[in-house]
């Protein structure tokens, strides 16, 4: 009875953590636990996978309901959310003394996207970033034998390729139903995307207005073409068939790309990072982080979690089991990442991302800054419009947020 | 008074289930659409503002939320008469005695009801695909320009219509199948007498006996139509340029992806309004009828 034989029998006395994983991280984080159990008797964790699509509302009703786990896998644009909610632990002592979570290890724009009001809520386990996959031969053909390193490149390659390509062709694919190609341009500015502390919309500032028209100039010009996703029935088929040269998109595309193109294709295509205004730009930092919540009754226990997971020697197999991108340089030094020609982009682009805003609305802002871009790229709206209607939309959003922060300024 | 007693006995039950699971909720809702309750009062209750009529104000100066009811409106108005000229069309072809094997068909055109909305969803995908579909592939064979069906915002709400009347019609079918069985032969065995075509067979005989099923499927299907969602929801999720939003799904978006519960609130009892201001006009106009 009191033996935990370490076949999953569990003692009364064992601590269980429970760890919510999502998607297919969720599938297949159970197979590094078993050393983690093994290096920690007395530790069990039960991991419950939830769908991408379901985890927001769960992880909502979870707090409502007091049915928090104690430690969870979270996109890290929720986090400010649910630091507002209140509901998360604040990791900076824990890091401060961890000889394994070492701040200055992990690239600097991933980090801070775990930072709230200087505190840290989480620590990053894989990341997420926009840059560029292009087809190699067919930009060979419009007479370039390198990437754009930056906007006026880029604009001469996708008028090269116009001009040279078949008619069928379009030079790059933003498809209009995400706001992540446009966010990563904006980013790459230096005005901020809302000001006085997340209080304002700010998408009236020149930088913002650059973004936009550079993106929308793309569609006037028809370079890109105005669908979305939905339209391009399979979009890597597409891609293998030269129907478009340059493509904005994260890097499970990599692992999508190799799986389903026909080997011949399989070196005509590569990724480059995001070029920016003048010279390489910056991009989303994106990506999952750990976090452990307030309600946990193993705080300890859920941080050697953290730990373990965060191991270079552990994220160098959780990469090999998803194709997830590791958040630390100490990972990326193993030589079959090294060596990975379609990762090297990322590598390089992972020193140059900046988080969104981080304000619990951003999402919902970052929801209309795409209606309103796709009603812009279909010709409804000028630029000067757009940029007025996002500021005019963004600020009804916050207003809650500015009447909270008035009274607590107040109080 | 023992009567009454015992009366009340056996009505309890349901009285308190009902007013537990449904009047309960119902009052709390319209409690919840005069706040402005979001995840900030979700954090803590002190942040919750009530907020009067406020949501509903703002409603009304939604431009997306307009857009979303004429979405609905667009659809309830062509979708509904549509969809019950196919179910009647459908139950009179089965109830002809010139159809063969009826049991068959009438399985047949049965089955998209109870089929699992999702999965038909992923094939009217296919058959919606501009470049492979199979329906951009007849109009090719009629000499016409292929259609972005889900991807135009022009044709979204039409390829929606569709794929719903598909979905949807056989339920109809079935009852005015019962209707139609229902009618006694001897009527148009004595309209065959007077010299009457099948045409005015039809619209004297049959669409008269058939006029309270008629109206029955009428408000059935106008209160169903009005709460459009999983449609839009599985294939174009409201895109594109939010031609397909319905007012639920605009309140679907409210409540759970955005966490408004007070406004998403506030767009529920919008609707109930407005279903049962229409369900009370037709009523009204089908008494009417039946007293003129």
């Amino acid at each position: 009875m009191w033996l935990a034989s370490g076949c999953g029998s569990t003692s009364s006395r064992d601590t269980v953590l429970r760890f919510w994983a999502m998607g297919r991280e969720g599938e297949v984080v159970a197979e590094l636990l078993p050393e983690f159990e093994r290096a920690h008797p007395g530790i069990r964790v039960k991991v419950q996978q939830l769908p991408w699509t379901a985890a927001h509302e769960k992880l909502l009703t979870a707090f409502a309901g007091d049915a928090t786990p104690d430690l969870c896998q979270l996109g890290n644009t929720w986090i400010p959310e649910l630091v507002a909610l209140n509901a998360l632990l604040p990791l900076d002592r824990h890091a401060a003394d961890s000889s394994i979570v070492r701040a200055d290890d992990y690239f600097a724009g991933i980090w801070d996207t775990n930072r709230v009001d200087g505190q840290l809520y989480g620590v990053p386990w894989y990341v997420d970033t926009r840059l560029v996959f292009y087809r190699r031969d067919l930009l060979r053909q419009a007479g370039f034998s390198a990437p754009p390193r930056s906007w006026p490149e880029w604009e001469r390659m996708l008028a090269a390729v116009r001009t040279h390509g078949h008619p069928d062709r379009y030079p790059i694919l933003l498809p209009l139903n995400e706001f992540e190609p446009l966010l990563a341009l904006a980013l790459q500015q230096d005005e901020p995307l809302l000001r006085e502390g997340g209080r304002w919309g700010n998408f009236e500032a020149p930088g913002f207005r650059r973004a936009l028209t550079f993106y929308l100039e793309m569609f006037r010009r028809g370079w890109a073409p105005a669908v979305a996703n939905a339209a391009i029935s399979n979009v890597w088929n597409e891609f293998g068939r030269g129907r478009f040269v340059f493509y904005v998109s994260g890097p499970w595309n990599i692992g999508e790309l190799q799986r389903r193109l026909p080997t011949e294709l399989h070196d005509v295509w590569t990724t480059a990072p995001l070029p920016g205004p003048d010279g390489p730009g910056a991009s989303i930092a994106g990506g999952s982080s750990l976090v452990v919540f307030r309600t946990s009754r193993h705080p300890a226990a859920a941080w050697r979690l953290i730990e373990f997971l965060s191991q270079p020697a552990v994220q160098r197999r959780f990469h090999a089991l998803t194709g997830d991108l590791p958040p630390r340089r100490a990972t990326w030094t193993d030589p079959a990442l090294a060596a990975d020609l379609h990762a090297r982009a990322f590598r390089d682009q992972l020193e140059r991302v900046k988080p969104a805003p981080k304000v619990p609305e951003w999402e919902r802002i970052a929801t209309e800054m795409r209606l309103v871009a796709e009603r812009a790229a279909r010709g409804d709206l000028s630029v000067d419009q757009a940029v007025r209607e996002l500021d005019a939309r963004a600020d009804r959003i916050l207003e809650k947020r500015r009447w909270l922060l008035a009274r607590r300024s107040a109080g | 008074m023992r009567i009454a007693g015992a009366a009340w006995c056996f009505v309890t039950p349901a009285l308190l289930v009902i007013g537990v699971f449904f009047f309960l909720p119902v009052v709390a809702a319209l409690a919840l659409s005069l706040t402005d309750f979001d995840i900030y009062a979700l954090a803590d209750l002190r942040n919750l503002r009530v907020v009067g009529l406020r949501n509903y104000l703002q409603l009304l100066q939604t431009p997306l939320f307009w857009q979303a009811f004429a979405n609905t409106l667009y659809f309830v108005i062509v979708g509904v008469p549509l969809s019950i000229t196919a179910s009647l069309g459908a139950a009179l072809l089965l109830h002809s005695r010139l159809a063969r094997f009826p049991a068959f068909f009438r399985t047949a055109l049965f089955a998209p009801v109870v089929t699992t909305l999702v999965a038909v969803a992923v094939i009217w995908r296919y058959l919606f695909n501009p470049r492979y579909g199979l329906l951009n592939y007849a109009l090719g064979g009629l000499g016409l320009s292929p259609i972005d069906w889900l991807g135009d915002p022009r044709w979204a709400m039409p390829a929606i219509i569709v794929f719903a009347i598909w979905k949807n019609f056989g339920y109809n079918m079935i009852i005015f199948l019962a209707g139609l069985q229902s009618i006694p032969e001897p009527l148009y065995e004595a309209a065959r007498i007077d010299g009457a075509s099948t045409w005015r067979q039809f619209r004297h005989v049959t669409l008269p006996m058939l006029a309270p099923i008629v109206s029955l499927v009428n408000v059935l299907t106008i209160a169903g139509y009005f709460q459009l969602f999983a449609e839009p929801y599985v294939m174009t999720q409201g895109g594109p340029l939010q031609s397909t939003v319905s007012v639920l799904y605009f309140m679907y978006e409210e409540g759970f992806k955005w966490w408004n519960l007070g406004s998403a609130s506030a767009v529920a009892f919008v609707l109930f309004l407005v279903i049962f201001g229409v369900t009370v006009v037709q009523l009204r106009l089908a008494r009417w009828e039946h007293a003129a």
